[in-house]
């Protein structure tokens, strides 16, 4: 099998895939039109215009939740202090897309929700190698900016964030 | 000089190992200090002609993002992504503390680390040359201000959180600094992107 670069073979050729979860079912609370919506865990999981749940793994034809790389028990949303917290799991330890993957989340959030929440994007502690060089990068802000003035990058980025056909 | 070039490039320094993100000037002395993505502040000092690294401070756990001398340039501040901001000390050769130097170079050591008080990444750090006030930006929206207290020694400073302000805007605070001339007057800059001005008044018990 190869990869998106036509040569280099996939790193994890046989990845596990899990079944994605069902629609969440619309509480009274919600329908309630005169109630003001907060931003909870699953919204963030959900597909709020294509949230993460649907981002698309840079080498399968799958989505990162398929993959088990994000769930909706690693997404912490507190919206009255405006802080996200995503958890992303990468299926290997050695995973060389990890950083490529941690940053399509952070974009992904950062043109999904209001300004005024901090997000922050890490990996699950203990599933990656390069664990605290990924998070540190994802942290920071004047990295991940420059990074996306890196035209092939954010094009691979937006190929990861675009919609499956 | 030429006519055409304002500026001509007398010396690169790559001791860093990372992206540099600060450099600021000692207030009299001829010493640049660098902060970075390394984690560390560097020192740098001119020597025949070139400047060379001549101190490296390690201690930070994360990125150095600013730096800021006191008015006598004996202490530098520095603030990281670690949400602490550290207080280092100079000692010269032949100092009274009994602080080892290498050969004719001063020692810098921390004497003081602010932390608990900040909840995100602090951006920058401003010491005022009239006050001797600390103002910290923070990730968090919020301002605060340091002040050396009573109990504090020469060796051992300590200061206490005289300032907070938890929302001074509505996003990352990424700049502050004191006016020169106007005691307790700030300005500050933030992703929001707004400029604010503040007038800070040193509490009457420290």
């Amino acid at each position: 099998m190869v990869g998106p670069a036509g040569g280099a073979p996939l790193e994890n050729a046989n990845p596990l895939i899990y079944r994605r979860s069902g629609e969440r079912p619309v509480t009274a609370r919600e329908e309630d039109d005169e109630l003001p919506d907060s931003i909870d865990d699953r919204e963030i999981f959900d597909n709020l215009t294509h949230l993460i749940r649907s981002i698309n793994d840079p080498e399968h034809p799958l989505t990162l939740e398929e993959l088990n790389v994000v769930e909706q028990v690693r997404v912490k949303v507190n919206d009255a202090e405006s802080t996200v917290a995503v958890e992303f799991t990468p299926t290997i330890p050695h995973c060389s897309m990890a950083t490529l993957i941690g940053l399509s989340i952070k974009v992904k959030l950062i043109r999904s929700l209001p300004e005024r929440f901090k997000m922050d994007v890490h990996i699950t502690p203990g599933t990656h190698a390069s664990e605290h060089a990924v998070n540190k990068q994802l942290a920071d802000k004047e990295r991940v900016a420059a990074a996306l003035e890196n035209s092939h990058l954010l094009e691979v980025v937006n190929q990861c964030l675009s919609a499956r056909s | 000089v030429d006519e055409e070039e304002e500026y001509e490039c007398v010396s690169v320094l790559n001791s860093h190992t990372q992206d540099v993100k600060h450099v600021v000037w000692h207030p009299n002395q001829e010493l640049l200090a660098s902060a970075s993505y390394d984690d560390t502040v560097k020192l740098y000092r001119e020597e025949e002609d070139d400047w060379v690294c001549c101190a490296t401070l390690e201690g930070h756990e994360s990125t150095v993002w600013s730096l800021a001398f006191d008015r006598s340039g004996e202490r530098l501040a520095s603030c990281s992504d670690d949400k602490t901001v550290r207080i280092w000390q100079q000692y010269k050769p032949g100092n009274e503390e009994g602080v080892a130097c290498s050969g004719t170079d001063p020692t810098w050591k921390c004497v003081c680390n602010l932390s608990g008080y900040h909840t995100r990444t602090i951006y920058d750090v401003a010491w005022c040359h009239l006050t001797g006030a600390l103002a910290t930006a923070c990730g968090d929206d919020a301002i605060r201000v340091f002040e050396e207290s009573a109990s504090s020694t020469p060796q051992q400073p300590t200061f206490s959180l005289t300032a907070h302000v938890p929302r001074a805007h509505s996003q990352d605070v990424n700049c502050v600094a004191w006016n020169p001339k106007e005691p307790g007057l700030l300005a500050s800059c933030s992703d929001d992107g707004e400029i604010a001005f503040w007038k800070y008044q040193r509490p009457e018990v420290c």
